[in-house]
């Protein structure tokens, strides 16, 4: 067993280096063919179509951000709407009072309110609340990161918890409804800066600032996993204990990724508040939460380009099969979860990934009935059959911990 | 007189009632290689928890260099410190390749915003490299760590402990699952790190006969006897709770 591996290893890891770097430059052509097409979208697409799009472009920054602390770290957050509502909700806060001009919103009348609160009173400003809708997602996920991974609170438990913020917040929003608009939410914005919201051109930037925001996002992300830090995240979810005692902190890094995947939850929901008008606390409650984690589960794991792919294909779906089968289509979108999970356990990237590997194991089966079919799924040239061996893994956990 | 780099003052560790060691003073000194052996239950793991910061101690305190406790520290201050623990099932980052093993071990800054920035310069990519010599893992450098067998694992993580450059390494069963080849090749190597202090747990009598100077044998949570091999050996206590009839067939 030794001596083959030994020998096969050299004869194989030339060609595949090659390989790998063919990969990579057919995977940076495919990627700048489909960023081109992102922002020519606009003179494609109908409005119609286009605020869609714009719409499952806000969910895959967010998808980004939970790709990285699930897929990479292991964290899985069944919560993740709330970031998103808080970005939202800071954003939607200042839209409303640019639209009363600074006067107190109509649904605090309606609520019985006689006085702007305080904590409306700086949304005014647009320098104010739009860093704002970034910093209160990012602070409060810090803040709640560190008291749970520091009381070593992990896997189902921390995903226990996470659903429980997410009950916590949307019941404050649906509860104080003179401060957030209830289950309403709030809408009727106008302008931002004085630009009309709902005029084509203003759409048409927010569209493309919004792809290029998520361009930078991905391209943000690759660069994290791509260095020693992304290492380190991927060795937390292998064995989180054989981290301490290599010297590391798991919990500052948990607190580091968790915050940022808040913050790019926040960011998305700013650029959704923008180009759909509304914010409602749905949003942000556990069932919107944990359709966000399907998107990253069905585009693949640990793959970044996944959860892009996941947040846009899972919505485009659900968008076109509520319009042509409005009777019975969220029974065959469960259909489709069940068949994506049942086929595609590593999702559709950990799919695309493990392809070639696949391909040359049966070739090698057919040529030599008897042969080492075993080794070419086990030399990863490229990163890519991590996501084959992780099923594994994830499984072999060590016993120790 | 040599400096002490490890000592325990009194510790009892009690789980739920059960004393896995109780009142155990323990001490060796700096640059010594120390062999742990003992029936299972005697405490020896244990006692290895407790310096790594793993268990914590009921009573009584665990000192690293004679005067910093370690007590009330977190494990990673504590392998900062310079104390490399190797586990007795093997751990290593099953998703990551043999070469990302051994770089993220390095000895460096492990704060989350140098790690953010580090890259591999030449002279760190020499040192992984003569590791992985060391360790006979050159040729599967770009495999997965969870690809490897269950010896080639023992060595990985025995390469990641030499790359924190540790001062202190605790070793639990480094020779578990290896092949009598490796086993030797094992404890040659123990020998070949003079400036480093070394604790090890083993069970493989054949092992410890031919590697150990000093023996240390632990019983029932406390100290049975401490020497070199054949003091312990002939020594009759040790003979009627361990080693009995397998020290006798041997010899």
């Amino acid at each position: 067993m030794n001596d083959a591996t030994v020998v096969g290893t050299p004869l194989v890891a030339a060609p595949e280096r090659t390989q790998a770097r063919t990969i990579n430059k057919a995977q940076w052509i495919m990627g700048a063919l489909l960023v081109l097409a992102l922002l020519l979208a606009p003179f494609v697409l109908s409005d119609f179509r286009l605020s869609l799009l714009a719409r499952f472009l806000c969910y895959a920054i967010l998808a980004l951000g939970l790709d990285l602390i699930w897929g990479y770290t292991g964290i899985l957050s069944l919560g993740h709407g709330v970031y998103f509502g808080l970005g939202a909700y800071c954003m939607a806060m200042h839209l409303k009072l640019e639209a009363t001009k600074g006067q107190m919103p109509d649904f605090m009348a309606w609520s019985g309110v006689d006085k702007m609160p305080w904590f409306w009173q700086p949304f005014r400003f647009a320098w104010f609340a739009i860093p704002a809708a970034i910093i209160v997602p990012t602070v409060l996920a810090a803040i709640l990161g560190y008291c749970t991974f520091r009381s070593r609170i992990k896997g189902v438990f921390f995903s226990i918890l996470s659903q429980a913020l997410s009950i916590v917040v949307v019941t404050l929003f649906v509860g104080q409804q003179g401060y957030t608009g209830g289950t309403n939410g709030m809408t009727n914005y106008k302008t931002l800066f004085g630009y009309d919201l709902n005029s084509i051109s203003t759409q048409h930037f927010f569209y493309w600032f919004t792809a290029l925001a998520l361009v930078g996002v991905y391209l943000l992300s690759r660069w994290l996993v791509a260095g020693r830090l992304g290492k380190i995240l991927i060795a937390i979810r292998d064995g989180e204990n054989r981290v301490r005692y290599t010297g590391y902190d798991p919990v500052m890094y948990k607190v580091f990724i968790y915050a940022l995947s808040a913050s790019l939850a926040g960011l998305a929901g700013i650029l959704f508040v923008l180009q759909v008008g509304l914010i409602t606390p749905t949003e942000m409650d556990i069932v919107h939460s944990i359709k966000m984690v399907l998107w990253v589960a069905l585009g693949g794991r640990a793959t970044l380009t996944g959860a892009v792919l996941g947040a846009v294909l899972v919505n485009a779906a659900e968008n076109a099969l509520s319009e042509n089968y409005p009777a019975i289509w969220s029974f065959l979108m469960g259909g489709l979860f069940l068949v994506s999970v049942l086929f595609l356990p590593q999702g559709l990237m950990g799919w695309f990934n493990t392809l070639p590997a696949t391909i040359r194991a049966k070739r090698a089966k057919k040529s030599e009935p008897r042969g080492w079919t075993s080794h070419a799924s086990r030399n990863p040239g490229s990163q890519h059959d991590a996501a084959a061996a992780r099923d594994t893994t994830d499984a072999a956990e060590n016993p120790v911990y | 007189m040599p400096q002490k780099i490890l000592s325990t003052e009194n510790v009892t560790v009690d789980f739920d009632g059960f004393k896995a060691i109780q009142n155990l003073n323990f001490s060796m000194n700096a640059g010594e290689l120390r062999f742990l052996i003992g029936p299972n239950g005697a405490g020896k793991t244990t006692l290895l928890d407790i310096i790594c910061g793993r268990v914590r101690p009921t009573q009584g305190k665990a000192y690293f260099k004679g005067n910093i406790n370690l007590g009330r520290m977190q494990e990673h201050r504590i392998a900062q410190l310079g104390i490399g623990r190797k586990f007795q099932a093997p751990s290593v980052f099953a998703s990551l390749t043999v070469l990302d093993n051994l770089e993220l071990a390095m000895q460096g800054r492990r704060g989350v915003f140098s790690s953010l920035r580090a890259r591999l310069n030449s002279d760190e990519q020499d040192r992984i490299m003569q590791c992985l010599q060391t360790i006979r893992l050159e040729e599967r450098a770009n495999e997965l760590a969870g690809a490897l067998s269950h010896g080639e694992k023992q060595w990985l993580e025995i390469g990641m402990l030499l790359m924190q450059e540790p001062e202190l390494l605790l070793l639990d069963e480094p020779a578990a699952g290896m092949t009598d080849r490796e086993t030797e090749q094992m404890g040659e190597l123990l020998h070949t790190l003079t400036d480093k202090s070394i604790l090890i747990v083993e069970h493989d009598m054949e092992f410890v006969r031919t590697f150990a100077r000093t023996v240390t044998v632990m019983h029932e949570g406390n100290i049975l006897r401490e020497g070199t091999m054949d003091e312990v050996q002939n020594d009759p206590k040790v003979a009627e709770v361990y080693l009995g009839r397998r020290v006798a067939d041997v010899a």
